[in-house]
This record gives C-alpha cells, structure tokens and sequence, in this order.
C-alpha cells in the first residue's frame, strides 16, 4: 500500500509532454545511435523542468558528431558572415578559395541605409575575396592579400579593410595581422585581420567570439567625438534581418534615444569607432556580442541590459528597462505614451487572430538567441512551443548567465583569444553611481540573461545541436503545427506535410521586431498554419480509391 | 544604385577577385553525388563547407539537400581528419542507411593531405561498411577550378569505383550531362527514349531534386543512378558526354578503364547543339531518328523565325559556367543575336577560348570573352557599353537593376526564382523555353518603355 502511494506519488511528480513521458521519448529517440554517440548526445537533450531558479544542466558548445548531419555552419561563418556580415562601408576581404566569400555573398538579408551616413558607401552587395590557388597554398598567401588590399584601397577608396582567414590560410600559417599592420601604415586607413579559420571552436560560435575581439581592439573607441543628444545607447547583437532594426531604431527615435552604434544590423564603420560614448549598451542576441559588451562594461564602464525586441509584450518590457536605467520620469513618460500609442493596433491583430492559433504547437531549433525570443510571439498568440534548442548556444544562453562560473573552458574555446581589458585612463567614465549600480543590480537590471530554459514549460523538450535524424523523429513523433529553423531544413520539414518557419532569413518577410513585427509575425503564423496547402496532399483517387462501376472497364 | 562603387574605368587585378562567376569544388561535387540513387554526400572538412553548400543547393532548388560532414577541429586539422572521417563513416551508416557515400575533399583536408581511400580502406577492414554498402570519393580541393570541376571529379569517381569491364557489349548508351539541371537531365533522358536508346544517364538529379511533395519525407528520393546501372556503364557500347569542361574526364576514363568509345559534344542548349546531340545518338546507336523529334525540331525553328526580327542584332552579356556559355553563345549566334560579352570564373583554358572565338568569328562586331574573370569586370564592360540582354545566376539581378537591362535567369545559382528545376533548357523544347523567356524579357522591356501613343497591342 506503501509503495503503491509512493509510485503514485512519483508518478505524480514526472513531467509530461502531451500526455507523454518525455525522458522515455528521449530514450527511444537515441537508441538508434551507435552508444556512444548515444551517451554524449543523450547530455544536449534535456527535459525541462523548472524549480524556482533552478533549471537542469544542458550540455551545449561541444564538437559537433561527425556525420549526424546537423545545423551548424563555421567560425568564418559566425565571423565574416554574421558580425561582420552587415557593415556596409568595410570592405571585407575574404582570404582564401573562392567558396567561403562566394557563399557568403548576400546571403544573410541585412538591409541597410546608406544614405545615412555622408559618404554613402555600401559594399554590402559586393564580394571580395583572393580567390587563392594552388600556388598560394604551396608557397604562401601573404604576397597575394597585400597586393589584393591594395588594389582594394585603390577601387573602392573605403575607411577601413578587413581580412577574413579560411581554413588553408591557419593551415599555411599566413600571417594575416602583420599584412594587415603594414598595409595600415602604408595606406592610412584601417585595416585588420580576423584569425577565424573554419576549423576553429566548434560552431559558429567563436567567429562571433573573435569578431568581437578584433572590432573592441581595431575600431571602438577610435573616435571620442561625442553626439548630441539624450539618452545615448548602442544597440548590440541586432543584425537588421528583414528590417527589424529599423523598426526599432523607430521605436527609438520616438521615445528619444539617441542610438550611438548598433552591431551591426544598418551600422557604419564610424558609428562602431565612437561607441563607447554611449551610456548603455542593450544586448538583442545575447551569445553573439555579449563579449563586446562586457569588454566596454570594464573598458569605459557602460553597464548593459539584455533587451529583447521579439514578441509586443517583450518589448514593453525591455522599452522599461532602458527608461528605468536612465531613472528619468521624462524618458518613462515618453515609453509609456509610445507603448499606449502602438499597443491598441497589436491587440487588435492578435485578438482576430488568436482564436485560430490558440493551442497550436510548435518547435524551433535555431541560432543562439531566436530559439528563446520567437517564444514569445507563439506565446502571444497563445501557442506552445513543445520543444526547442539552440544551434550554437552556451549553457548561459540556455540556463541564465547564473552557470556562467560553473562552465568549464575546454580545448576547442581555450584556443578562442580570451582579451584582457582594463579600465581606460582617459575614457573610463562611471555611468552610475555605486549606490545607483547597486540598486539596478538588485533588480536583476543590469548584466543579466535569465536564459531559455526557465521561461519554458516542464517536459519540452530542449535540443542542443540538434540532428536532421532527431528532427526528423520528433516531427514524426508529435506532428507540431509549424517548425521553425534554417533554410537546410526547410524543405525536409515540408515534405513532411508541416509548415516551416525559417527565423534566420524570416523566408524573405519580416520586420518582425517591436510593434509593428509582432502584428506582421502573426499574419505570417495565421497564413502559415492556415494554409490549404497541407490539405492537398491527397488527390481524390487516392482518397477514394474505389471505382464506379458506370464507368469501369472490363 | 546597388552597385555604385564600381568605375567604369577598367584597371587590371592581379590579387583581388570581386562579385566571383564560379564557386568551388566542394559544392558540384556534393550536387554530382546528390545524383546517385541512396547516397549521402559527405564533406571532408569544417562544417562550414557543408553547410554553405547545402544552404545554397537548397536554395537553388528550394529541395531538401541530405549532407553530411566530418566536422573539423582544430585538433583533426593538425592531426589530420581520420578519426573524424571514420566515426562519420560508422555514424551515417548506422543512423541514415545510405547506400553509398561519397566523400568530397576540401581545401582543408587537401591541405593537410588526409588519404581518403587509405581512411575507406580501414573503414572496411574496421567493418564500418555494411555488406553490400560503398564509400567512394572525389578529390576536389576549392583552391583549384571551380564548381564545375568539382561535379567533374566526382563524376569521374563514379567511374573509377564503380563501372565494371565487359567483354561483351550491350545495346546501351552512357550519356553524361554537364552540370545541370534536374529538368535538363530528364529531357535528355526523354530524348534518346523517344529514339528507342537504352541508356544510363549519371548522374542523374532528376527526381531528387526536383520531388514531389507526398507528406513524407524521403532522405533518399526516388531518382538517381543506380549503383547497378554505374557498374553496367562499362558494359555500354559507347558513351556521348555532354559539355567538355564538366563531363571530358569521367568519359576518357570510362573509356581508358572499361573500353566504352566516347563522343564529347556541346550541352545540347539550341538548335545545333540538339542536332549534334540527336545526330551522335544516332549514329552511335545506329537507329533513326523518329518523327517526333523532327516535329519538336520543327516547331523550334518556327519560333525561331517567327520572332526573328527581336532577336537580330540584339547584344547580349552572358556570364556563367564555360560549358553552357559555348553552347548558349552558338545558340544565341545561330539566330543572329550578338553575343557581346562572355565571362565565366571557372578557369577553362586556352582550348574554351579558342572554342568561343571560333563560335564568334563571323559576329559582326568585337566578342568579348573572359575565362577567369567575375562578374565586377562583367559589369565594367557593360558600362563601357551596354547590351540589351544579360543571361545570367541570380547575382546579376544587381547589375540589371542598377543598369536597368532586361535580364534571363540561367546557370548557377538561381537562388529567387523557381522552374529551373522543372523546365529543361537543353534539347529542342529548352530551346523553345529559352526563347520565350528571352522574348519576354526583351517584349516586356518594349512594352514598359513604349509612349502611349508608340504602344500596340502588337508591338
């Protein structure tokens, strides 16, 4: 009697996904892997539960397996493509065969203004590269990159180069930052080098890790002139995919922040040199630029925020973070006049569209920050999100910047360049008061990311670096109303028979940040999860096979 | 102005390549494999690769694009990929049951010098490889050639593993198809089946990346070239190779390992490229041409003079792959279009030069051609003076938009539009297809800048 009140009692306890045991699914899902692959992928996959703060461990940024066919892409990729992607007056130069700068070329849809910035310049729809061959390899590349530098400056006359390293160019042992140094004395402009070899870490992930580095050492704080204005911000970790920082650089503009830089979505070279003139930095994709803002945080003392602009509730929320910040009455009364003025037209939208996704589930496997945000939209349009992951996250991004002294640092983030940065004689300017930066602290204001995880519902399912065979079994297994992740997945989900969402490239649509991208990303859902599409699977003689005899031949 | 940094003025660059005409190796040899029925393509290298390169498959053909990885650390790049190569090995076997995988290289693993066969080899002795399962691969280093080269070597290496010697010859053509598309493969298998020709056609991308949608995914659809049907290409009585930069090297080899004549014509885009194609078909095989090939014949050359006077004396820019750009070239000149510029990326040789020259000589005014250049020069010379037409992948939408030139879609990759993968351009119907779109493009033009009172309905 004992021991049947007690299984009860722990079969009470145990989590549920739809009805099902999540920890047994776990279990059937790996046990087509060879054991060992089984043991080290049974660690990324994780039932959630949430207690309090606590949430479980997630093992994630480990070396991919070879040959499970995932999502992830390279350190160049993170680098060249994503942090650097989106700065339109660097020429960027890819050294190295032809494919990296050819696959990278327009390829992530960071729109931008130039008419914004005096000269114009905009560079983001040209490719650059070496195009290195056989006798580069054998006999060195550097001749080659200064002679393509050169021919650079004397084309397209920019403010600033910068050299992007592929694999063979680590392997011959180029050096691309002396290159760099000699060509920025001989030309007087900027030119610097990114050591991000495709091999290097283990995803994306360190090419954003040394993106940050060589912008914080080559470009911030280059330039001290100081803009007019209240409230100076920059924005960090927001890449302009389909216009979101535009709609957010609107938001700004009516509440009266000053944005200094955004990195890097619609930036220019100079906005990035004057940076550290700004009194807060906000964080949007947390695992991509957090470096950044922690080196400015020691260097200059700004303090940063996470913010997150994804979803109409969230950013209320974060718009009142940043008034709080600034503790002025006036800038909270501008926020709040802003949020009454835009919400009225996304409650609007969503009470139509509501009823017809209310209840739906979805999945969404994707980058080191979307997989979180984009919650927040399902959740506003009250669907579930049953399982989700990160392409390239750390534990933090998963579990809260709480696990961040709990990380071991291992061989593949060890060769990843750590920067020591000290406080700036002459720049280091406290933005706060110790009381005041106390005070904030307390609230869980300032340098501080709660993490996915605990904003996720007991038994989803979290996946880190998920598989194309796992993805595959948990379509099959929980037929989800849509599927969200990157363009490799797209199709294989829609042969399915399931809709998929792509939050890289937003499939071409968007903005879908603030206000106005809430009330699009909802249309998007209701047309998505609506369409008729998946009904025409069959065609009517396979759903009624059966002949009428009138007319049947012998 | 989208491409507004670049002069009209054109200086000579021995260092800085800018907006490419070529990718590399990696990705046609992924695209070649893609075109055996159950494999799985497999990168040796950083992930990176294979994720650009199914990224851009995918978007190309908006298919799913199954590829695998080694996934290369720091540590596999100075000690080499082995242990990668194996575990992927061991792992795609057990979780995705292919029956073939087909390793690439990449500019890192060629760096290093891992010996793929060497690695396969111990796979085998290891028993990674299931009975009855294959590993092959291509050598196919990015920092030499270009995609083109790539799909080559992979092609080839389906004949170095796979075709079988025989003395006795069957009644069976081998056709090889440059680097095209899925539709292009199916209409040249459509063709010899309307002249009555058994053949193997390899690869084949038809039916893979170009499937239906049934509600169920299939990580190997249903086309491809079958292992059984590689091995019986040396048991063939002759092979026609389709376009020589992309298919010249696995024919010579069919025909140095196994025996199998060759013929290596044009990709068959136009008129004459189709007749030459039809007309070694049919001399090889010894049948007669049908009827209805005459007919499809027939209704080409009826567009081609109905709608003669758009096409005369119009200049047109062609920049992409070397083995389409002679073929279109011949096509464009046979109907009295000029062919003004010509730029591929792939580094093609002196003989590809010659070939265009020769193609171009009777055009009345100066050809430019360019093997190894890119699509910045493409531009300069168009600025230098225009054409009326530009044919060329989806990244010169920029230079027809910024030049406002009307512009036909065609070679690789076309990454915003669909019905490449579905509508052939080669054979006789292609050419009909490739006519339509550029009278559209010209027609439309005429139309959009005509006054009200020069607009017809006619026109």
């Amino acid at each position: 009697m004992a021991k049947a009140a007690k299984d009860q009692e722990m079969e009470k306890e145990k989590v549920k996904l739809e009805g099902m045991d999540p920890e047994k699914m776990k279990e059937e899902m790996l046990s087509k892997y060879p054991t060992k692959v089984a043991r080290k992928r049974a660690k990324g996959i994780v039932v959630n539960r949430v207690e309090g703060e606590k949430v479980p461990q997630i093992q994630s940024n480990v070396r991919t397996v070879p040959g499970l066919i995932g999502q992830r892409g390279c350190c160049y990729a993170g680098c060249k493509g994503v942090v650097l992607g989106p700065t339109r007056d660097i020429v960027n130069i890819t050294h190295g065969p032809i494919g990296c700068g050819f696959y990278s070329w327009l390829t992530r849809r960071n729109q931008t203004d130039a008419s914004t910035t005096p000269d114009g310049h905009n560079f983001m729809p040209y490719c650059f590269s070496t195009d290195m061959q056989d006798e580069e390899i054998i006999f060195g590349g550097e001749k080659k990159l200064k002679q393509a530098i050169q021919e650079a400056y004397d084309i397209f006359h920019p403010k600033a180069i910068a050299v992007f390293a592929t694999c063979p160019v680590g392997l011959i042992g180029d050096d691309i930052h002396t290159v760099c140094r000699e060509m920025k004395k001989k030309l007087g402009i900027n030119v610097f080098g990114f050591s991000c070899e495709g091999y290097k870490g283990v995803s994306q992930s360190a090419g954003h890790h040394i993106a940050n580095n060589e912008i914080f050492k080559h470009v911030i704080g280059t330039n001290d002139e100081v803009d007019e204005g209240e409230y100076k911000v920059n924005l960090l970790g927001e890449y302009n995919i389909g216009g979101d920082a535009f709609e957010i650089e609107r938001l700004f503009d009516k509440c009266g922040l000053h944005l200094v830089s955004t990195f890097s979505g619609n930036s220019s070279y100079d906005k990035f040199a004057k940076a550290h003139t700004a009194d807060l930095n906000m964080i949007m994709c947390h695992r991509s630029i957090n470096y950044v803002a922690e080196m400015m945080e020691t260097k200059y003392g700004i303090p940063w925020i996470k913010v997150n602009f994804i979803g109409a509730e969230a950013t209320a929320k974060s718009l009142r973070k940043i008034a709080r910040y600034f503790e002025d009455p006036k800038l909270m009364e501008r926020v709040e006049a802003l949020i009454a003025e835009e919400m009225p037209a996304v409650e609007k939208a969503r009470d139509e569209i509501r009823p017809r996704t209310e209840g739906k589930r979805a999945m969404m496997f994707v980058g080191g920050s979307r997989a979180h945000h984009y919650q927040e939209l399902f959740n506003e349009l009250g669907m579930t999100t049953i399982s989700a992951g990160y392409e390239f996250a750390h534990r933090d991004d998963y579990e809260g910047r709480k696990v961040l002294s709990e990380i071991k640092v291992d061989a593949d983030s060890r060769n990843i360049e750590e920067l020591k940065v000290e406080p700036d004689e002459k720049r280091y300017r406290p933005r706060k008061t110790p009381d005041q930066l106390e005070k904030l602290t307390a609230e869980n204001l300032l340098a501080d990311y709660e993490g996915m995880m605990p904003q996720m519902n007991d038994g989803a399912m979290v996946i880190d670096d998920i598989t194309q065979y796992e993805a595959d079994w948990l379509i099959e297994t929980f037929q989800p109303d849509i599927f969200c992740a990157g363009i490799k997945e797209k199709y294989a989900v829609q042969k399915h028979g399931i809709p998929m969402k792509q939050l890289h490239s937003y499939d071409y649509g968007g903005p879908y940040a603030g206000f106005t991208g809430a009330i699009n990303f909802y249309k998007e859902i209701d047309r998505m999860v609506h369409s008729k599409v998946w009904r025409y699977i069959k065609a009517p003689w396979q759903e009624h096979p059966e002949l009428a005899a009138t007319y049947a031949w012998d | 102005m989208l491409l507004k940094h670049t002069p009209t003025e054109v200086h000579e660059r021995k260092a800085l390549t800018v907006n490419p005409a070529k990718t590399c190796q990696p990705i046609g040899a992924m695209y070649a494999a893609l075109g055996i029925h159950g494999c799985l393509p497999h990168s040796h290298g950083s992930q990176g690769c294979y994720a650009y390169h199914r990224s851009t498959l995918t978007r190309h053909y908006k298919e799913p694009v199954m590829a695998a990885t080694s996934a290369f650390t720091e540590g596999a790049s100075v000690f080499g990929g082995q242990a990668n190569l194996l575990q992927a090995i061991n792992n795609m076997f057990t979780v995705y049951d292919p029956e073939v995988i087909a390793v690439h290289t990449t500019c890192l693993s060629e760096t290093i010098g891992d010996d793929i066969p060497q690695i396969a080899r111990k796979a085998l002795n290891d028993g990674k490889i299931p009975e009855g399962k294959y590993v092959i691969h291509a050598s196919t280093p990015s920092y030499v050639g270009s995609h083109v080269t790539g799909y080559s070597n992979m092609v080839k290496g389906m004949v170095d593993y796979f075709s079988e010697t025989s003395e006795h010859k069957s009644k069976v053509i081998n056709l090889i198809p440059g680097f095209v598309e899925p539709a292009d493969m199916e209409e040249i298998k459509r063709i010899a089946d309307e002249m009555g020709i058994k053949h193997i056609l390899f690869p084949d991308t038809s039916k893979v990346l170009n499937g239906p949608m049934t509600g169920k995914f299939k990580m190997y659809p249903e086309g491809g070239v079958t292992v059984a049907d590689l091995k019986r290409t040396g048991a063939s009585m002759g092979t026609v190779a389709m376009g020589r930069i992309a298919t010249m090297a696995a024919a010579r080899a069919l025909d140095a390992k196994c025996k199998v004549g060759c013929e290596i014509i044009d990709l068959p885009i136009g008129l004459h490229a189709t007749d030459l194609f039809v007309d070694t078909l049919r001399q090889m095989a010894g049948v007669n041409v049908p009827d209805s090939i005459n007919f499809e014949r027939g209704q080409l050359l009826d567009v081609i003079s109905d709608m003669h006077q758009y096409f005369y004396g119009k200049r047109v820019g062609l920049v992409g792959d070397p083995d389409q750009l002679l073929a279109l070239t011949k096509f464009l000149v046979s109907i009295d279009m000029v062919p003004a510029y010509a730029v591929t990326g792939t580094p093609a040789g002196k003989k590809w030069v010659k070939a265009m020259e020769e193609a171009t000589a009777d055009v009345p005014r100066e050809v430019k051609i360019k093997s190894g250049g890119d699509m910045f020069l493409f531009h300069q010379w168009i600025k230098n003076q225009p054409v009326d037409l530009v044919i060329g992948n989806s990244y010169v939408k920029y230079i027809a938009k910024d030049e406002d030139i009307p512009y036909v879609r065609h070679g690789f990759p076309i990454l915003d539009r669909v019905g490449h993968g579905y509508f052939p351009t080669v054979g006789y119907k292609g050419g009909l297809r490739l006519l339509e779109k550029i009278l559209d493009a010209l027609m439309d033009r005429q139309d959009r800048d005509a006054s009200d009172i020069d607009f017809e309905l006619v026109m």
